[in-house]
């Protein structure tokens, strides 16, 4: 029972970790970004799923409730989804742009069919360019 | 108004500015309005800072909410350090940025300056904010204009590595937000005094131990310590110049200042003691101190080479840390401070060569000292200052920490220190040699060699004279990071 | 004039000198006239300091406290003295001679070479005058990288070569373990005011430590060349003569050994250093170094690099000297200091004037040219008569008082180091002047010569004959330098 009882944190460590490996095991920009969300969305669920109280209410004074949920959770994570659709925002932008400027967004890709246009000012050297 | 209610405006005003900078046409007006905004909040920074140090922590309450229900800002003798260095900076760069704007983001420069308000009052938000949860949102504030700053840049690989370090950012960001989730989970509050109050209790909990490690991951990415760092190269190299220098002076050390506040205010001393932290800190910042430094010696461009560079002198910071004693962090305190005057300088004499002769590869430096005297000697004395000769500010931190480690009775750190130091005098003599011995490269467009107008040098030199400045008289630096040490390893925020 | 005030024109003279320097860059005349009048007023401010430190007064300077407890701050004591009235005394000399040098040489860059000039010295200066061993670090490097331009002077390949040995080995030697060696000493003491009988007590530092940290400090001060920290002076040859001969001979490695002789006596005390079990380490390796560097000088060609080896030999002495710990000893070293100094910048100056006059860098070049330079040889002979150790000449009077010194503590070790680096010394330098003298040219030049131009022969007659002066009116020094003792003991 107790096993079971933390189900929602079982939730986000699976959507946490395939996240996390989609970032950095694809080379596909939008499935980077993709990624990314599930990995910030997950972090939404922990803050979330941490403010319900079991048998609680919602969060809006009323007569015979005397449990409530805590609201403050569900605000901060309003302002986080809005950090996340922005970061989303700019992630694809810079995406279409990169597109636009060499053609495809394998970011694998990138680095190996012109090194040196990554880092203009420079010889290419092993170390630096692979993220 | 008392002056503490003026404090909130030093973030406000440059906020605010932000979205009506946008909307300014041309170019007078976008950088004027900029300018005036950052000049009041550097004045506000410079005026709470006597302050902030004389009579400890001056707290202020958003909406009249008192804390910790509402967001709290909390100033001490480090963040107004802190705040006035960022505002500081911001407005010296300002003078320098403008012809180098001109040339590298020639339209729309009413959102560019608008972003570039937004990532300082993000930076200036994180400083002074006294709420965990807030400190995540200015962190995304700055993070996200600063990603599309460094967008900005000339070369397309400037796309490449805003998208490198917007993934490696947002990460970090995560992270950070997932060890604040448990932190509120196990203790219901996200003011920092309540919860340096309340977490003591919890000390063996291990759900505060895992906030702990992902804090610790999270800001380790965003102040790039080696070996998360592989996102800042690229960036600080392809960024428009203005960016770079702003982000080399600031960016990164006010990750390292949240993650100071939060292990030693918040978290304590005491836990982290119990937690590997001194081993780890030690360990990368030596690791980073000496492969940033051999991979600075090896890169062929400047902007690189000082990418590099600032990855090695985190190390330092990271290593000053680790000693975990007054005298360790008021060197690394110190150090912040120091190294953004030098990096500043280092990046303004960069920017000003890529805006004359359009490349900042070692093969067309040749013989450059001849036809940029001024710009040339202030790369000099401001490599001087990353050397740490005496009489630059660079000495102070190295003395400083060089005598945390021989208090702390660790002659590792000692060697390091040391070690690091020559390997900057390599990188920083291969430039001088170049530029000064060796005749200007067969190629080299002659008419354009030539030295960069009094807009650019008069900041550039001011930043050279705080460098000796503050290598000579150290009341406000030293004492302050001193200052700012006791309240760090003794109360809280 | 108060000592304050006295203490910060002799600083600032050559910093000005350097300015007007650089601003008359395009009238040669002026900017030599600059040159000149600097060194003449320079050497006229720092003789005033000698009633004053005769009569045992004080004069002191404090500029800043960079560091809480520790100030930029500025003391007379004997030894400065000497060191500072040789330095400014021969850069007068230097400066007529370098003129000679750099005008008939057509050498470019002039006026950088003239105000890295001045601003060397402004470093000597104050290393002469430090307080305290903070501000003698500061002024150390102001040292190394003020002379850094001057060697790299000629900006070929081999310049740049020899300029990163050069820095390379200076900058690491100091960066890497006198700045430790101080920071620990602070560290120790809370003080590094350079203090009568030292600051170092055997109850707050081990013996072992104590002999780790003057390892430090001697090979940490890498300008006194002790081996193997000796590389960057013959890398340094690839300067001009005239920087080889003030600088490379006299002010830099001399504050060098100033530095050791300083540690030695007002960090460490002599008293301290004598409990020391494993001190006599440092005195085998100064001992060493004087046989190893004779030996390797046997065997050069080039004649500077020659006099560079000789340089490291002999600055071992005084080390070697400084170590004895004997009282006559400490004496010999700050004489040494002096006899040196005439002695190897009137080598220089001769090879210089060879150079200038007949293009000849090469020992093996020097068959019969003693007829056709007839001053520069002579003036030659006396310098190498003076590096032996003979009478007449300057050298004798410090080797004299070393032996004594090594005598007061039976230290025979020193003694045979003398004797054997007597033979050799003699061994490669009397071929040369016997070469110069009594060989017949083999080749005849390509053009006909002379003496070098005036300024220089000038220059190098007049440090020959202070050479030998030095011998019969060392009276005045020595009774200065006994004053150290008094104050050491």
């Amino acid at each position: 029972m107790a096993f079971l009882g933390h189900y929602n944190y079982y939730i986000v460590v699976v959507l946490m970790m395939i996240g996390f490996y989609v970032v950095i095991a694809r080379g596909n920009m939008v499935k980077k970004i993709m990624g990314l969300n599930l990995f910030q969305t997950s972090a939404f669920i922990l803050f979330i799923s941490a403010g319900k109280i079991m048998g609680g209410s919602t969060p809006i004074l009323r007569d015979g409730v005397e449990v409530y949920s805590n609201p403050l959770p569900h605000v901060l994570i309003l302002t986080a989804i809005v950090v996340g659709v922005a970061t989303t925002a700019v992630g694809l932008a810079l995406s279409v742009r990169i597109n636009e400027a060499y053609g495809n967004i394998e970011d694998d890709l990138l680095s190996e069919e012109e090194p040196d246009d990554f880092a203009l000012t420079q010889e290419p050297s092993r170390d630096d360019d692979s993220s | 108004m008392t002056l503490i209610e003026w404090m909130p405006f030093s973030v406000l005003i440059p906020l605010i500015a932000a979205p009506v900078c946008a909307l300014l046409p041309g170019r007078v007006l976008p950088w004027t309005l900029t300018f005036v905004s950052v000049l009041a909040s550097a004045v506000i920074c410079a005026l709470v800072l006597p302050m902030a140090v004389g009579e400890g922590p001056l707290s202020y309450a958003f909406g009249n909410w008192p804390p910790p229900v509402g967001i709290e800002y909390r100033v001490d003798a480090v963040n107004a350090l802190l705040a006035l260095l960022i505002s500081a900076i911001a407005t010296i760069i300002l003078p320098w940025a403008r012809v180098s704007v001109n040339d590298e983001v020639p339209d729309r420069q009413g959102p560019f300056y608008a972003l570039f308000l937004l990532a300082m009052s993000g930076l200036m938000g994180i400083t002074l904010t006294g709420d965990v949860f807030n400190v995540f949102v200015f962190l995304e504030i700055s993070s996200l204009s600063t990603y599309a700053l460094i967008a900005h840049g000339k070369n397309r690989a400037a796309l490449l590595a805003s998208f490198r370090y917007l993934i490696m950012g947002t990460l970090g960001a995560t992270f950070y937000l997932i060890g604040v989730g448990f932190l509120y989970i196990q203790t219901g509050t996200l003011n920092m005094v309540d919860l340096a109050e309340r977490l003591p209790a919890l000390a063996d909990d291990r759900a505060i131990r895992t906030a702990f490690g992902f804090i610790i991951v999270g800001m380790g990415l965003k102040l790039a310590l080696f070996p998360l760092h592989r996102w800042l190269p690229g960036a600080y190299s392809n960024a428009p110049s203005m960016v770079t220098v702003f982000l080399a002076a600031t960016a990164t050390k006010v990750a390292v200042y949240v993650l100071l506040r939060l292990v030693f205010s918040v978290f304590g001393v005491e836990f982290a003691l119990a937690m590997p932290f001194e081993e780890i800190f030690f360990t990368l910042g030596a690791v980073g101190i000496f492969f940033a430094s051999l991979s600075a010696i090896k890169q062929t461009s400047l902007k690189r080479m000082l990418a590099y560079s600032s990855v090695s002198q985190i190390g330092y910071i990271a290593l000053a840390i680790s000693l975990i004693s007054t005298a360790g962090l008021s060197a690394g305190l110190v150090h912040i401070f120091n190294h953004a005057l030098m990096k500043g300088a280092l990046f303004m004499c960069v920017g000003a060569i890529v805006y004359r002769i359009g490349s900042d590869r070692f093969a067309d430096l040749g013989g450059l000292a001849k036809q940029m005297p001024l710009t040339m000697l202030a790369f000099v004395l401001a490599g001087l200052s990353m050397i740490g000769v005496p009489l630059t500010a660079g000495f102070i931190s190295k003395w400083a920490l060089i005598s945390a480690a021989i208090e702390a009775g660790n002659g590792y750190a000692v060697g390091i220190v040391l070690i690091g130091s020559l390997m900057a005098v390599i990188y920083i003599w291969r430039v001088v040699e170049i530029a000064y011995l060796q005749p200007a490269p067969d190629n080299a467009d002659m008419s354009r060699r030539r030295e960069v107008g009094l807009s650019m040098l008069i900041p550039l030199w001011i930043l050279i004279a705080a460098n000796f400045y503050f290598g000579i008289d150290t009341r406000l630096t030293l004492d302050i990071a001193t200052r700012g040490a006791e309240v760090l390893m003794g109360m809280t925020p | 004039m108060s000592g304050g005030v006295l203490i910060g024109l002799i600083l600032g003279t050559p910093l000005i000198g350097a300015v007007l320097i650089s601003l008359c860059g395009r009238w040669p005349n002026v900017r030599e006239t600059v040159t000149l009048t600097t060194a003449i007023s320079l050497f006229v401010l720092v003789s005033q300091m000698i009633g004053p430190i005769a009569a045992g007064e004080t004069l002191r300077l404090s500029l800043a406290e960079p560091i809480p407890g520790l100030e930029i701050a500025f003391q007379l004591e004997p030894l400065g003295m000497v060191f500072a009235m040789l330095a400014s005394g021969l850069w007068i000399v230097t400066s007529v001679y370098a003129i000679g040098y750099m005008r008939s040489n057509n050498e470019p860059y002039q006026t950088s070479f003239f105000a890295f000039f001045a601003i060397a010295i402004c470093g000597a200066m104050g290393v002469a005058m430090a307080g305290n061993l903070l501000t003698l670090f500061i002024f150390y490097e102001v040292l190394t990288l003020s002379t850094w331009p001057l060697v790299t002077h000629n900006r070929n390949e081999a310049a740049k070569q020899g300029g990163r040995v050069y820095l390379g080995i200076l900058l690491a030697t100091s960066i890497g373990l006198l700045l430790p060696a101080i920071i620990w000493t602070y560290s120790i003491t809370g003080t590094l005011d350079f203090t009568p009988g030292g600051i170092l007590e055997l109850d707050s530092i081990s013996p072992l430590a104590a002999t780790l940290l003057l390892t430090m400090f001697v090979l940490g001060v890498g300008k006194a060349a002790v081996m193997p920290m000796h590389r960057w002076l013959p890398a340094a040859m690839v300067a001009p003569t005239p920087v080889s001969a003030l600088l490379h001979a006299v002010a830099v490695v001399k504050a060098g050994v100033f530095t050791i002789t300083k540690v030695v006596i007002y960090i460490f005390g002599l008293d301290f250093l004598a409990t020391l079990p494993l001190e006599k380490f440092l005195v085998y390796l100064a001992g060493f170094t004087v046989i190893a560097a004779s030996l390797v000088a046997l065997r050069q060609v080039e004649i500077k690099r020659m006099l560079a080896y000789s340089t490291v030999s002999q600055l071992s002495y005084i080390v070697l000297a400084a170590l004895v710990l004997a009282p006559f000893a400490e004496i010999g070293a700050a004489i040494h200091i002096v006899a040196h100094a005439f002695g190897k910048i009137t080598l220089f100056f001769c090879a210089g004037a060879i150079y200038i006059a007949a293009k000849k860098t090469r020992v093996d070049q020097l068959h019969g040219i003693a007829w056709r330079m007839p001053f520069t040889m002579v003036a030659f002979t006396i310098g190498a008569v003076s590096m032996i150790g003979v009478p007449p000449t300057a050298g004798f009077v410090s080797k004299w008082y070393i032996v004594a010194g090594a005598f007061q503590v039976d230290n025979f070790f020193v003694l045979a180091v003398l004797a054997i680096s007597t033979g050799l010394n003699a061994a490669y330098f009397l071929p040369i002047v016997f070469r110069a003298f009594f060989q017949a040219e083999t080749v005849p030049p390509a053009k006909d010569h002379g003496e070098a131009p005036w300024p220089m022969a000038a220059a190098l007659t007049l440090t020959a004959a202070l050479t030998i002066l030095f011998f019969f009116f060392n009276g005045p020094v020595v009774d200065f330098e006994k004053g150290i003792l008094e104050v050491a003991s």
